[in-house]
């Protein structure tokens, strides 16, 4: 698990931030925190944004949120888009908002997609989370979301 | 890639029809098809119980033996899976398919921090021997065979089941696992996976070497071309492809000087079930011929029992919907219809509200129902294989035979499946597949009734599976009173007798054997091979 998470880390760290010029598309780092790996919903996002002209870093699987917070900085990122299925949303996100506080981060807009049930929608927001995309949300409208978000 | 896609004029009558591996549909079909498919009835069907088993491994079907009804079951700690067990046993189940949580699936033992908020969530959370003697308690291994839905470390899951028959009193030779071990479709579908492939092939191996003769009536691997259909597979591909990975399986056992005649006829399959029905059926009648023909072509396996392509044909998930719900149960029963036409030797569904969670006491049922009743209440019992004949099956499972072998052929032409998928061209070419199918919903040019046809957009509250924080609590206890108890001496011996023989690149079972007899943890065993092999890397795709 380490092992990944800081491979994930080198591996965005080896390419030096560079400040991306105004209008570049946004940015968008996708990824599945935690261990499960049914990544068929982050691929098919990602795939989305690409086609919708968007940068994507595609980070994969079993992230650790540490590990997820340090590549979105490096990359620069503009949203970060997990996916989770296992019921674990709450805690993870909560996590991610956290480390991003404490790296005084508060440009990059954390979205989360997946198994969510309704009733967890607003304690996702009141945790700062600021796109929930529930199974079944259209990709049109994934899009457009992330679209707004990043300006 | 769900039902077909079906070209429609502007009255909204059907002009054409094809199907998600690619074969377009007549509106009738007559012998002349099966004339220009060159149907052969001696060459292509045969009598069902004969190769090429087309028709079924067996001559009387369902008549003597129904199929074996294999709900995915687990979740918190043994003491609510074995529960779990015994409900469904007692309501007329036949067989176990076992749910581990993911930190076991992951090698990771519940109170390690990556396992934090995981133990026990989707499935039963087993640190050690001592889980396994709670979860199989009072159930007779001699006749209920066990599926563990476990891959990365599956060797390790093995090794513990044969400590726990032993432990319960049951005999090695008499108990039947099909542990899942299926590390490629793991990689390409799943993503459990922890060690790189080559050693993770190894271990595989390793578990279908030491089966041959310490536990011969288990399946050593469960060729799973269900997920990598769930990932975005056509039909065709996901027959393909599972069987270029049991190629691939077969392979490394066999340069350890075995036959595979000696060790494939104990092969299983767990392959999907959704989308259009009369694809599925021939399918898989092709795909039992095809799986007979590779073995006989590619390794000269002669003996017909092992020539059979037996297992799971599972109603697949990614038919289901979020949207309406308890149109599941529907989709569930027609999934069933199909397994039964295909002649499935075990089935299970997945339940009507798995979109949302792992299903309740209630759905759980609701699915075993569905198969019990199609086995008694419709007829499917009374005669084997009764599609065949029709000029349209048999046309469209000649066709079936022929887009397997070029998805085969391609694989091939990739440098195998064991390079097409670490490269990246599997995962790659089914994310695609996955996004288009998800974009043909969208547009409505895939028909989902209740989602992009008929929609309320009413949102149904269903009673859902709750996870209880307390399941996490009592493991960590447990695991933390184990440690505390066991004898040290044995679990420190046992684990470097296991890194030793990692090392040498010798079989591993024998030493994990004595290790879970020792009582050692999963995360124990799982990070000796960690510290071995290393771990695996995902191939960038994007």
């Amino acid at each position: 698990m380490d092992e990944n998470a800081q491979t994930a880390t080198t591996a965005a760290t080896a390419e030096a931030p560079v400040a991306r010029p105004s209008g570049s598309p946004p940015k968008v780092l996708v990824t599945k925190p935690g261990l499960d790996g049914h990544d068929r919903g982050a691929k098919v996002i990602a795939i989305a944004l690409k086609e919708a002209g968007m940068e994507v870093v595609y980070m994969g699987l079993h992230q650790t949120p540490e590990a997820i917070v340090r590549a979105a900085i490096d990359e620069d990122v503009d949203v970060i888009g997990l996916s989770i299925l296992t019921g674990g949303h709450l805690p993870i996100c909560g996590r991610i908002m956290e480390l991003l506080a404490a790296e005084g981060v508060s440009d990059i807009a954390v979205t989360v997609g997946g198994v969510i049930p309704k009733k967890d929608i607003s304690a996702l927001e009141a945790l700062g989370v600021k796109g929930v995309f529930p199974g079944g949300t259209r990709l049109d409208d994934i899009v457009a979301a992330i679209t707004a978000l990043a300006r | 890639m769900d039902v077909a896609r079906y070209i429609t004029n502007e009255k909204g009558q059907i002009e054409d029809v094809i199907l998600s591996s690619g074969i377009h549909v007549k509106t009738v079909y007559g012998p002349e098809d099966l004339e220009a498919v060159g149907f052969d009835y001696e060459r292509d069907l045969g009598r069902p119980g004969e190769p090429p088993f087309t028709r079924n491994n067996f001559s009387t079907g369902y008549r003597t033996r129904e199929w074996t009804t294999r709900q995915y079951t687990g979740f918190g700690t043994a003491r609510e899976t074995n529960e779990r067990f015994r409900l469904m046993i007692d309501h007329g189940q036949t067989g176990l398919n076992v749910a581990f949580d993911l930190p076991t699936q992951m090698g990771l033992d519940s109170d390690h921090p990556m396992a934090f908020g995981e133990v026990g969530r989707v499935g039963m959370a087993v640190d050690s021997l001592r889980d396994f003697e709670t979860a199989f308690a009072g159930i007779d291994l001699h006749k209920v065979g066990a599926g563990l839905t476990i891959n990365a470390v599956a060797s390790i899951m093995l090794a513990m089941y044969q400590a726990v028959a032993e432990k319960l009193g049951f005999d090695r030779t008499k108990i039947s696992a099909t542990p899942q071990n299926d590390i490629i479709k793991e990689v390409i579908g799943r993503g459990a996976w922890i060690y790189p492939l080559e050693p993770a092939i190894k271990l595989i191996g390793d578990t279908i070497e030491y089966s041959m003769t310490a536990m011969p009536r288990t399946n050593p691997v469960s060729l799973c071309g269900y997920h990598i259909r769930e990932s975005g597979a056509t039909p065709a591909q996901e027959m393909a492809y599972a069987f270029c990975i049991g190629n691939a399986y077969i392979d490394e056992t066999a340069r350890r000087g075995y036959e595979p005649e000696q060790f494939v006829g104990r092969f299983s399959f767990n392959l999907n079930i959704f989308g259009n029905l009369w694809e599925q059926v021939a399918k898989f009648r092709a795909g039992r011929k095809v799986w007979a023909a590779n073995l006989q072509q590619k390794y000269g396996v002669k003996d017909p029992k092992n020539l059979m392509l037996r297992g799971l044909f599972a109603g697949g998930g990614s038919g289901l919907t979020k949207a309406e719900p308890e149109n599941n149960i529907m989709r569930g029963a027609y999934y069933g219809l199909a397994a039964a036409l295909s002649g499935a030797q075990s089935t299970a569904l997945c339940s009507f509200d798995e979109a949302y969670a792992i299903p309740t006491e209630r759905s759980a049922l609701l699915s075993l129902r569905t198969l019990q009743l199609l086995m008694d209440e419709v007829g499917l019992r009374d005669t084997v294989d009764p599609l065949a004949g029709s000029y349209f099956i048999e046309t469209l499972t000649k066709q079936m035979e022929e887009k397997i072998w070029e998805e085969m052929r391609d694989i091939e032409e990739h440098g195998g499946i064991v390079q097409a998928v670490a490269q990246g061209y599997v995962p790659r070419k089914l994310a695609w597949q996955a996004y288009e199918f998800e974009r043909d919903v969208q547009n409505g040019s895939l028909i989902k009734v209740g989602v992009n046809k008929y929609a309320t957009g009413v949102e149904e509250e269903v009673e859902l599976h709750e996870y209880n924080e307390e399941w996490a609590e009592c493991q960590a206890t447990d695991l933390a009173e184990l440690k505390r108890t066991r004898e040290a001496e044995p679990v420190k011996a046992t684990l470097k007798a296991l890194e030793e023989a990692a090392r040498k690149g010798d079989n591993v079972m024998y030493a994990l054997v004595d290790c879970c007899k020792a009582y050692a943890t999963v995360g124990e065993m799982a990070d000796v091979f960690r510290q071995v092999y290393g771990t695996y890397h995902e191939p960038s795709i994007f």
